[in-house]
């Protein structure tokens, strides 16, 4: 179980080149190898989705995955959604809809939403609750993460 | 730098203003427990069975293992009550000899990486003697059982009883009596982080930082020196963001006094992060009773009577601080909620059993008592031809302050007015046309109703009544403006996403005139906030707010005496708005940051009548106040599978003045979540052997946001006496009235079957045989 593979990962548009084993969960491996502990680990069952990140695009729960599946792939994390100081539309709309409180499962959900609206800007607000019930979250009782998410969508299909 | 310039023309407290807390939050610069690097990863070794003996623990050569026969210097974890016949059973930081829950930790082991550590505890061989396990505490009380601890007869650890003078002269004059014998299956608080701890010796100093997701970072440097026997200054403990609570990060991991003589023993640093698995058997479960309780009425419907027996499981150790009396002393005290009752009756009994040990949850027994007395108000509106509104409206309380039958006094509330809010909000008469509708068409529409009380910020009288050698209660302040200008409030409080930086800051902006933006508050540290209990039990916004102002009323009376003396004015004309001091009816002013400065470096001009810095402490310690709400559930059951879709949600409530609204929806809406979690999903299964069945979140259920509908929320504001902010406390509301209004809208949709639900949760299984005994079903 110990063998290691060099292998790198994109994460953000920056390389990092990492030496793991086989077994080496994604998630565990932005956290711990890459120092990314913005992605946060709630089950390691693929229940919760707290640790949801992007790869090639599409939301996936990082610790269903191996870290070497997602090799040379563009990962994109909670770290990378602001431009500079200027934050993506999703973290906005979830600070003034009151879309977190602990926020620990938040960037899961950023990650999840921004996934989905941004292959499917048009997605209908009932799709939309389907798509948000993937992630749990125990403190919002989520009517909040809906409507963060909702106000989002509208500010990201103007943009 | 200039520090508060920024006007605001009104008050901060009651607007909705975006939360501090967020920014780091959103962009992954959050700092939980569990991002910390260690040189050291800890693994426990769990038991596998619920009973038995170890006979043998065998690890590989040179692993590095702790088990009990290391930890002989360690005392127990040991909480004491000295009332109630509670029995001071101890609970070993790892298993002595001797196992009694699933999930109890036997060893623990370390390695350089979290893998290892788990491959490692893979390959720890432990034998255990397996001895009959005692799951339900029927079973436990059932004559002859075995004793989970030998010192507790009968495996009851705690007994509390209440019968008030001529309750028997009532009973016999009853024109109706009705009774509901109400179960609460048990649950687990589930907050989306599980525990951590990170513990890192100093070998400069010797003293050790404790960083993990505790809701009481003094109470567990407390107990953590106790245990090992070390001086509380040689400990830090550091709560970080902590990723939920609930309760469960109320109660002492013995996990983390392991981290710290671990720590000691290898002067380094040591970690573990719980997994999902060991969250769900065991960290910390709830809810686990079972009530009978019988009511007696009048003809008129008024409820003059209440006769309870209460169990509740409290699984096989009692929980640091409160103990595992928590529960049952609770039911025993506020059972008869909001209404109006004189004459009491209560055997409320905590029963040990071979599972894993109870500790508060969100609302502590108040969801399954409400549930219970609920169901029997319900029961009594059928029984007597009348709307379930109807039956509270004869018996809410509406005299204040009113004396209950247990000695809680209950100050100004709106219980009446909050139904009757909710009433029509809901529009009653026009959802019963729509539910007749619906029922000639096959489908099934039940509305329920749930008024209650929630005892919010009490103080240490309050928990010394129970008889806790440690009674929680205070809270204290230390607020500061330093030389330059900013405001830092130390608190004793310890919030884990309940927005109180950002409340906080509010009350004191108002108090001193300057912006929240100015004003930073810090908790979760011992080393830099004073002595306090945490934040559980709905307390913090009361007593950390009560403290927050009167410390803050210090620091305004005395920048006003400095500015007097600089403006040259009268104190009674000056005032303190937007950053500084302004002599009214005239343009002369001084910012507060040039007072605040001047205390520090220009004390001599003050010619001794100022104490030099500016610090002042608040501590508050009140005696208590009720918050009140009224929840409504409107749900349809689909008989044919024994699916419950909750169709819409109301609130109305009263928390008393609201510092900032959207933060306190905030609070209403989680805690409503998670009742409906409670009502239809959530349930830790054990099977008779003691083996827990649910041990992942495909199996214990919380809601996601699917099966939460819209939430609509009224409010009314009550005055209090009893609070100084006149803020009372919500953080529990939610979830304590969400399983009684669901429950009860279930039972209202079924009536024509002639079948009583009284078991939470009200899964599809549970409708289901309801259904099918009903006789009813074509």
């Amino acid at each position: 179980m110990t063998d290691k593979t060099d292998i790198t990962l994109n994460i953000n548009g920056r390389d990092h080149a990492i030496s793991v084993e086989s077994r080496r969960t994604l998630a565990d491996a932005i956290r711990e190898e890459c120092g990314q502990t913005g992605t946060h680990i709630g089950c390691e069952h693929g229940v919760c989705g707290a640790c949801t990140v992007l790869v090639n695009g599409e939301p996936v729960r990082s610790c269903l995955m191996f870290a070497q599946q997602a090799a040379g792939k563009p990962i994109r994390t909670v770290e990378g959604l602001a431009n500079g100081d200027e934050m993506h539309p999703m973290q906005r709309a979830f600070m003034e809809n009151h879309g977190l409180q602990c926020g620990f499962c938040t960037p899961g959900f950023l990650m999840l939403a921004v996934g989905v609206l941004e292959k499917e800007p048009d997605i209908t607000d009932e799709d939309l609750v389907d798509v948000l019930s993937s992630n749990l979250c125990r403190c919002t009782g989520y009517q909040n993460i809906i409507k963060a998410v909702r106000a989002a969508a509208i500010e990201m299909r103007q943009s | 730098m200039t520090a508060h310039t920024k006007g605001s023309g009104t008050t901060w407290v009651g607007r909705s203003i975006r939360r501090v807390e967020d920014p780091a939050l959103v962009t992954g610069q959050g700092r939980f427990t569990a991002d910390l690097p260690a040189v050291h990863w800890v693994r426990f070794v769990r038991s596998s069975v619920a009973a038995g003996t170890i006979q043998r623990i065998n690890a590989p050569d040179g692993a590095g293992i702790v088990t009990s026969a290391d930890l002989k210097a360690l005392k127990p974890i040991r909480p004491m009550l000295s009332k109630f016949n509670y029995v001071a059973v101890g609970q070993p930081i790892l298993a002595d000899g001797v196992v009694r829950f699933t999930g109890e930790a036997i060893a623990a082991v370390y390695a350089p990486g979290k893998d290892q550590a788990e491959d490692l505890a893979d390959q720890v061989e432990v034998e255990i003697s397996e001895t009959t396990a005692l799951i339900d505490s029927m079973d436990a009380l059932a004559d002859g059982a075995p004793l989970v601890h030998g010192e507790a007869k009968g495996n009851v650890i705690v007994e509390g009883r209440i019968k008030t003078p001529g309750f028997d002269d009532v009973w016999t004059t009853a024109h109706k009596v009705l009774r509901v014998d109400g179960r609460s299956r048990r649950q687990n608080a589930t907050p989306m982080e599980a525990r951590a701890g990170h513990a890192v010796y100093d070998a400069s100093t010797g003293r050790v930082t404790l960083t993990c997701t505790t809701q009481m970072p003094h109470l567990t440097r407390t107990a953590v020196c106790d245990i090992i026997g070390m001086p509380e200054s040689d400990l830090r403990v550091i709560a970080p963001d902590v990723g939920g609570g609930f309760g469960q990060k109320m109660s002492l991991a013995p996990e983390y006094v392991l981290l710290v003589w671990l720590a000691r023993k290898l002067r380094s640093s040591v970690a573990w992060t719980e997994d999902r698995r060991e969250n769900l058997i065991a960290s910390f479960h709830s809810r686990d009773q079972h009530v009978e309780l019988e009511g007696a009425f009048d003809a008129n419907g008024k409820l003059l009577a209440l006769s309870a027996d209460i169990v509740a499981n409290v699984g096989a150790y009692s929980c640091f601080p409160t103990t595992c009396g928590v529960e049952p002393l609770m039911a025993l005290a506020e059972l008869p909620g909001p209404y109006d009752v004189r004459a009491y009756h209560c055997l409320s009994r905590g029963v040990l059993t071979h599972t894993c040990p109870m500790a508060p949850y969100r609302g502590v027994s108040r969801p399954v008592i409400t549930f219970v007395l609920e169901r029997l108000m319900d029961k009594a509106a059928a029984a007597f031809g009348l709307e379930p509104t109807e039956i509270r409206r004869r018996n809410l309380i509406d005299k204040f302050p009113y004396t209950s039958a247990t000695g809680l006094v209950f100050d100004d509330g709106s219980y009446k007015e909050t139904m009757e809010m909710a009433v029509s909000a809901i529009d009653l008469p026009a959802f019963r046309k729509r539910q007749q509708t619906a029922r000639d068409k096959g489908r099934y529409l039940g509305i329920g109703f749930a008024t209650f009380s929630e005892r919010t910020g009490y103080g240490s009288p309050a928990f010394a009544a129970r008889g806790m050698a440690i009674s929680p209660g205070f809270e204290t302040v230390h607020l500061t403006i330093d030389p330059s200008g900013f405001v830092e409030a130390r608190i004793g409080a310890s919030p884990h996403g309940q927005g109180l930086r950002t409340s906080l800051a509010q009350i004191i902006a108002d108090e001193i005139g300057i912006d929240p933006e100015f004003i930073k508050v810090v908790h979760g540290d011992t080393d830099r906030s004073p002595y306090g209990w945490g934040t559980f039990a709905s307390r913090s916004l009361v007593l950390s707010g009560g403290a927050s102002l009167l410390a803050a009323q210090k620091i305004r009376a005395k920048l006003i005496k400095m500015a007097s003396h600089m403006l040259e004015a009268a104190p009674e004309d000056i005032t303190l708005k937007s950053g500084a001091a302004h002599v009214i009816g005239t343009d002369r002013s001084i910012t507060i940051a040039t007072i605040a400065r001047a205390a520090y470096h220009q004390v001599h001009i003050f010619k001794g009548e100022i104490e030099p810095g500016m610090t002042e402490t608040g501590s508050y310690d009140p005696s208590g106040t009720f918050s009140n709400a009224c929840h409504v559930a409107i749900v349809e059951v689909d008989i044919d599978t024994g699916r419950v879709e909750v169709e819409k949600f109301l609130v109305a409530e009263d928390a008393g003045l609201i510092i900032n609204p959207m933060i306190a929806d905030g609070q209403v809406h989680g805690g409503v979540a998670q009742g409906i979690g409670n009502a239809l999903l959530e349930e830790i299964i054990y099977d008779e052997t003691g083996n827990i069945l649910s041990s992942t979140l495909a199996d214990f259920l919380p809601p996601t946001a699917r099966e939460i509908p819209e939430i609509e929320l009224h409010h009314i504001e009550t005055l209090t006496g009893n609070s100084i902010t006149k803020a009372k406390g919500l953080g529990e509301g939610g979830a304590i009235g969400a399983p009684a209004a669901v429950i009860s809208a279930i039972n209202d949709a079924l009536s024509s079957f002639g079948v009583s639900i009284d078991e939470m949760p009200a899964t599809p299984q549970r409708i289901r045989a309801a259904l099918r005994s009903s006789g009813k079903l074509t």
